[in-house]
């Protein structure tokens, strides 16, 4: 009979060895989705421009409405807060640097991708776990299409281009909805709050903000897609792959924001 | 039999699902322009040799030779190009269904070719004039039925014109006319277009009608691979018993018996 500490010690050593590999695996598709929109056309397999269009819409344009209204609610949650917490200061007058900053860096971005980890993480995973398990991947692959040039590549093209103009996007209308409160609360013009927004605002900030975002494109896009290629256990392994890679997309943008905030702010 | 007559040469596969064996020494050849079938129970490895034959897994050891080229070597490059030439009808189908029956059966002529739309779209329909489903290249695969699914199957494995067919369970799931059709579709090919083609049955009415050559697989082993006489005429028991339907009741071995009840359990 195995002892209990021994069990436990190989159910670690199981577990971190299905991580590694799982990490590995990740690596392994960024490497060869990259690979495919570099140089495919070099292997007579382009990855078309008309699939990142639409993979770029259906990811994309189609997010607008959720992240705009998401991100007007937090510009205004923002000033509301800020204001209330300011006012114990008498400092009020400051909300506007406040707002600026935090939404440009930190809320923008990572509003933008845990919606989109929401909407699209689990919508990528369903299609190609189905996809896996009806055989239409080993259809492709007998085609003579790779799967990864196919389903892969242009899915994460379209999330690099959307991902920063959504988060840009989200950036001016989170700042609207801020000022927007400010002006009833504060008597302060919708003008005056945006001048003195860009005036504390610099660059980096921003650049800060879609750096982010390029960085959860890609985790967005290879969590989605790899959990999709390990599906093999019919619909319930879809249902399962569906919600894995929705948590841990949210989980992994909100680590991956954590490292890189700690690392640009030193 | 001269070895440039052989479509298919297959040499001592052995193969495994981890670490259990699937396919034990599997050996057969089928020469231009035939129709082989494999035969076997259901669990006797039929799928997973059909899978070695279309490169979608790496055997543990043997070669397997389609058109005088070894896919187990072959470049990915070579693979590609000798993919052009192999169509393959899965037992489900494995229609695209994101896109309509017409799209799906293009979609190899898209991928390499440089025909225009077209002549791809007159191509394809060709090809469903074929297998009887002129003007549904309209509908979605969700739309059709079992028998319609398998036969638009088949027409995207044939619009390249390859010189090799694979078939998985042509009969499976459908009723006695829809799959004698399907047999009756499947000798025309090979005569009108000189395919070599190979099909996957458990259906014995079926396999003895359409082939040429049977080969029978049983737990991974062959049985006997050699003309439809041959076969039937065979006096080994399995295979009576295959023929016959009756129930294997082979005598257990008392030592593989505890060994299989008490394999890992420490
Ligand atoms: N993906 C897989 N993983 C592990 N074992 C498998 C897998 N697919 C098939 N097998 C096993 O391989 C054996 C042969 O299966 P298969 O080739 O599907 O047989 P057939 O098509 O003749 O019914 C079966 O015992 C089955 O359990
Ligand atoms: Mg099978």
């Amino acid at each position: 009979m195995p002892d209990p500490l021994t069990s436990f010690v190989a159910l670690v050593g199981q577990r971190s060895l299905q991580a590694v590999r799982e990490v590995g695996y990740h690596a392994a598709l960024l490497v060869e989705a990259f690979y495919w929109l570099l140089f495919g056309r070099w292997r007579r397999q382009p990855v078309r421009l008309s699939a990142v269009f639409k993979e770029a819409v259906g990811v994309g344009v189609n997010a607008i409405p959720i992240v705009a209204l998401a991100s007007f609610a937090v510009g205004m949650m923002l000033a509301i807060q800020g204001i209330y917490t300011l006012r114990t200061f008498g400092a009020e007058g400051q909300v506007v640097l406040g707002i600026s900053l935090s939404v440009t860096r930190e809320f923008a971005p990572l509003i933008t991708g845990i919606f989109v980890a929401g909407r699209s993480g689990s919508a990528i995973a369903a299609r190609i776990g189905t996809m896996q398990i009806s055989q239409e991947i080993d259809a492709l692959r007998v085609i003579g299409i790779n799967p990864v040039r196919y389903l892969v590549a242009p899915l994460l093209a379209a999330m690099l281009l959307t991902l920063p103009a959504l988060t840009i996007l989200s950036d001016l209308i989170a700042l609207f909805g801020g000022a927007l409160y400010c002006a009833g609360e504060l008597s302060l013009p919708m003008g005056i709050f945006f001048d003195r927004s860009f005036e504390v605002l610099v660059a980096d900030d921003v650049i800060h903000g879609v750096l982010k975002s390029f960085i959860f494109a890609v985790i967005i896009t290879l969590i989605g897609t790899a959990n999709g290629f390990n599906v093999s256990a019919g619909a319930e392994g879809v249902g399962q792959a569906t919600t894995r890679s929705v948590v841990l997309g949210c989980i992994g943008i909100i680590l991956a924001d954590m490292v890189f905030t700690f690392l640009m702010s030193r | 039999m001269n070895a440039s007559d052989l479509a298919i040469d297959v040499k001592n596969l052995v193969t495994h699902y981890g670490t259990r064996k699937i396919l034990d020494g599997i050996s057969f050849q089928a020469r231009q322009g035939e129709i082989m079938v494999i035969m076997g129970g259901s669990g006797s490895g039929k799928s997973t040799l059909l899978r070695h034959l279309l490169g979608l897994h790496q055997p543990t050891s043997g070669s397997i030779s389609l058109l005088g080229k070894d896919i187990t070597q072959l470049s990915a490059d070579a693979m590609y190009d000798l993919r052009k030439n192999m169509g393959v009808a899965f037992q489900g189908g494995a229609l695209f269904n994101s896109m309509t029956v017409g799209e799906n059966v293009e979609l190899p002529l898209r991928e390499h070719t440089r025909l225009d739309e077209n002549t791809m779209r007159i191509m394809s329909r060709m090809k469903l004039e074929v297998v009887h489903l002129a003007g549904f290249e309209n509908l979605m695969p969700s739309e059709l039925s079992g028998g319609m699914i398998k036969r638009a199957a088949l027409a995207r494995a044939i619009v390249m014109d390859p010189r090799l067919l694979f078939f998985d369970e042509p009969s499976a799931g459908l009723d006695p006319v829809v799959s004698a059709e399907l047999d009756e579709l499947i000798l025309i090919l090979r005569d009108a277009m000189n395919m070599t083609i190979v099909v996957v049955t458990h259906e014995l009415e079926s396999a003895f009608k359409i082939a040429d050559r049977i080969t029978v697989l049983d737990q991974g082993r062959i049985l006997m691979s050699d003309t439809v006489a041959a076969v039937r005429a065979s006096d080994n028991e399995r295979i009576q018993s295959l023929l016959n339907r009756t129930p294997r009741n082979e005598a257990i071995n008392p030592d593989e018996y505890m060994e299989r009840l008490t394999r890992e359990i420490f």
